[in-house]
This record gives C-alpha cells, sequence and structure tokens, in this order.
C-alpha cells in the first residue's frame, strides 16, 4: 500500500471540484488526484498511492544522489576492491 | 527504461553501494526498516543476502493490513454482512483473518465486498448508489491519511449522506517510541519509511533519534534507494553519531507536503490505537473530527458483541516489534501460509512472513 509509483504527468485537468490528471506509468496510464501537489504541470513526475499525488519527484535531488553514488564508484577503483 | 525506477535497480551502483558498505563496517549493527514494503524489497531482489554478515536487519510494524486491530476487523465482518450495504477496501485487507472469518468469505456468503485502487472510487461507488450505505475501509499510516481524508472532505462537500468511513489509521512516530523503550529493543538505527515521510517530512524524527541517541535515515524503495540508507545509517553508527539523515532526497523535505498535513488535521485528530499483536499504543492513531462525525462508520453502525479471538500460535506481534523472524514461528509455512493465513503478516504485500515465504532462499 505505500509503494507509490513514479509516473509522468500528461493531462491535467478539473472534475468534482478536484484538480485531476492523467499520469503515465512506463505506458500504463491512470488517473490521479493533484490536489496535494498545486504546483504540478504537464511534464512534472510525480510518486502516486491509492490515486492521489503526493509530491513531485525532484531531478536536481535524483540527479544529485546518482552523481554522489558514482563519486565513490570512482574512489572505490581508486582504493581497489573491498576485502 | 521508466525514469527514476530503473536507475536506482542498476547493478552497477548496487554493488557501488554494497561494496562501501562492507568498507565502512567494523562491527555487528542491527538495523530495522519501519516499512513493510521495504522489508519485501529487501527479499525480493536478495539484499540481506548481499550485506555483509555484520548487518542484521529486522522487520518493523510499518504493514497497516498487518496492525489493523482484530476488534476493527470483526466490526469490518459485521458490518460489511449486514444487507442494502456495500463495502469497499484496498485488496490487501480481503484476506486478513478476523476471528471466525474474512471479508472474502463475506463476499462469497452474498456480500457485496469491493475492492477500490482509490478512496475516490469509493465515493463514487456512494454517488451511483444512493439506496444504499457505502462504508470505506480507511486502513493506513501517514501515507495514505491524505487520499482517505479527502475522501470525508469530498463526502461532506457533495453532501454525499450514505457514505461512511471505518477508519483505522495508524502514525509511525509513536510506534518507533513503544518499539525503543521496550526492554526487549535490539534495534540500533532505523531506515524511516520513505513514502510517509513525503507526506510528514521528517521533522517529527529529530526528538526520538536524541532521546534515544539513535540514527534515523529515510529511505527509499528500491535497491539502491535502501542500500544508500542502510549505508548511511551504518556510517553514523561506526562514528558514534546519532541524527536524522534523508537517503530519499527526490521525494523527501524536511517539512513534507504542507497541504496534505493541513487536510489530515482538518479531518482526524490524534487517539489511542491498539495495534493488532501489539497492543494499545497512546496517541498512535488519527480518528475522525467530531465536525465529520456523521461519516464515521463506527458511530454510524452501533456493531455490538465483537469478542476477537485471535489465534494462539500467531506471533505476529513479535515479528512486527523486530524480536522474532518469520522463520521463527512454529506455524510458519506449516499450518500458516498466504492460502491459510493465521495473521495478517502472512496475508499483506507489505507483512513479513509474506515476504520470507514469498522470496526467502531457505530450505523447505
Amino acid at each position: 500500500m505505500c509503494l507509490g509509483i513514479p509516473g509522468k504527468i500528461v493531462d491535467v485537468y478539473t472534475a468534482n471540484d478536484l484538480t485531476m490528471g492523467k499520469i503515465d506509468f512506463g505506458g500504463v496510464v491512470r488517473e490521479a488526484c493533484l490536489v496535494y501537489i498545486p504546483d504540478a504541470k504537464v511534464g512534472d513526475y510525480t510518486l502516486v498511492h491509492v490515486g492521489f499525488a503526493l509530491n513531485l519527484i525532484s531531478e536536481q535531488e535524483a540527479q544529485e544522489t546518482l552523481e554522489l553514488l558514482r563519486e565513490i564508484s570512482e574512489i572505490e577503483e581508486k582504493l581497489g576492491p573491498s576485502q | 527504461m521508466i525514469k527514476y525506477l530503473s536507475e536506482y535497480r542498476d547493478v552497477e551502483l548496487v554493488r557501488v553501494v554494497i561494496d562501501e558498505i562492507k568498507r565502512t563496517i567494523t562491527q555487528p549493527w542491527v538495523m530495522m526498516e519501519i516499512c513493510g514494503g521495504q522489508t519485501h524489497a529487501i527479499m525480493r531482489y536478495g539484499l540481506d543476502q548481499l550485506l555483509p554478515p555484520e548487518i542484521e536487519l529486522v522487520h518493523g510494524p510499518g504493514c497497516p493490513v498487518c496492525v489493523t486491530s482484530l476488534e476493527l476487523v470483526d466490526k469490518a465482518l459485521a458490518i460489511a454482512s449486514q444487507a442494502n450495504v456495500i463495502f469497499t477496501s484496498y485488496g490487501d485487507m480481503l484476506r486478513v483473518p478476523g476471528s471466525d472469518q474474512d471479508l472474502f468469505s463475506v463476499r462469497a456468503s452474498g456480500g457485496d465486498v469491493r475492492v477500490v485502487y482509490s478512496p475516490l472510487d469509493a465515493i463514487n461507488i456512494a454517488q451511483q448508489n444512493p439506496d444504499k450505505e457505502v462504508i470505506f475501509f480507511a486502513i493506513g499510516f501517514e501515507t495514505t491519511a491524505p487520499a482517505n481524508a479527502m475522501s470525508i472532505l469530498q463526502a461532506s462537500s457533495m453532501n454525499l449522506m450514505n457514505f461512511s468511513v471505518l477508519v483505522s489509521h495508524v502514525r509511525v512516530p509513536p510506534a518507533m517510541h513503544a518499539i525503543l523503550s521496550s526492554p526487549l529493543n535490539r534495534v540500533q538505527g532505523f531506515l524511516a519509511a520513505g513514502h510517509v515521510c513525503t507526506v510528514m517530512g521528517y521533522w517529527e524524527y529529530v526528538p526520538i533519534s536524541e532521546q534515544y541517541q539513535i540514527p534515523i535515515v529515510v529511505t527509499g524503495f528500491e535497491p539502491v534507494d535502501i542500500l544508500q540508507g542502510i549505508l548511511l545509517t551504518i556510517q553514523q553508527l561506526e562514528q558514534g553519531l546519532y541524527e536524522v539523515d534523508n537517503a530519499y532526497t527526490r521525494l523527501v523535505t524536511y517539512n513534507g507536503n504542507k497541504p496534505a498535513q493541513k487536510v489530515i488535521q482538518q479531518t482526524f485528530t490524534t487517539c489511542d490505537r491498539k495495534w493488532r499483536g501489539i497492543g494499545e499504543i497512546p496517541s498512535s492513531g488519527w480518528c475522525i473530527r467530531s465536525e465529520y462525525a456523521s461519516f464515521d462508520a463506527e458511530k454510524r453502525f452501533n456493531v455490538e458483541g465483537i469478542h476477537p479471538n485471535e489465534s494462539p500460535l500467531c506471533i505476529a506481534g513479535e515479528i512486527l516489534q523486530g524480536i522474532k523472524k518469520p522463520n521463527q514461528c512454529s506455524a510458519y509455512r506449516i499450518s500458516c501460509t498466504p492460502e491459510n493465513p493465521l495473521g495478517a503478516t502472512m496475508v499483506s504485500s507489505e507483512g513479513a512472513c509474506a515476504a520470507y515465504y514469498r522470496y526467502s532462499l531457505e530450505e523447505i
């Protein structure tokens, strides 16, 4: 239940006074409520739980995490293999 | 290639972080992943097999289906069995054993029990069936609370008086207090549940980390995320530090999602809550505020004569507190299987017993 899935927002609209969106999960498109991410726009990535988008995914933070891990990898190469 | 998924399942990155963990660790440490979704990811990808033997992972209580009290499951069964009722629930809940039966058997006996993906689906069912009472079983931690709360606000604004909610909301921080203050506690570091923190942020964990002098690292759900959470925890433990750190920065901020927190506060109030197998934990739940009492299924359906009767064999309570592992249970794989579960931890896609059953490499 707490396993959210990342998806790309492909449409934003209003239904029953709620901001809703179509989210593309790697080819499968489903509806989600966007009321908790008021800044969301088409093209953004978000994480959806039980039909509600809970946050936008930060591209910058995602890149920084991957960069950090790649740096560890470069340092490891210099140090040689672990035990 | 799915963006924000494939990168965090990358074999090379997994190897890099595992190597760094091996390089950092010098002594045994016990850490707990709070969320059952993380337990399943650990078992599914065999991360426990890749980690150095010094690391012991114990599995936390973060399985909403597992901790929903037997009394409340029995109430759900009693309500779902009534005539003129449509009972809606997340799918995981249907096979959870009550004292005598489960929601599947209520459906088999003619009850109208429906699985919904979102509480807004339950709202739609209520709109389409004005002559029926529609109940939604609102279980979950902080992650599902924004969705469940919004269903109550929607029903209120639409004046949808045939809709009500059976609430079993639980919160992570009081459960961490309960685990850490137990004389049986072995946990030396926590991987906090990333998606709970997406909603709530991680400011609530700072006083816990200080009070118990324990590292807490906000952790995601993909293999690289989990290993990074473990690495940051080990780095703190090895240096004698205890801080709250964030290994899931692409989704979690210190303050969390403020609009979601506002709706939770508007709809729910903190209350004591019984956890299945564990007992009552003070202030560990959310209940419907009195302003929305007309949407509270517990008040609308006065269900009497509930006498919960738990299986004497099931040790789910000890498993949920990290005291025992599923394979230390005498019923595991013998009299308790996903097809015939004695406890909810063998049912849920977030339950530790189900994770062991499905993915464990141990000899059968």
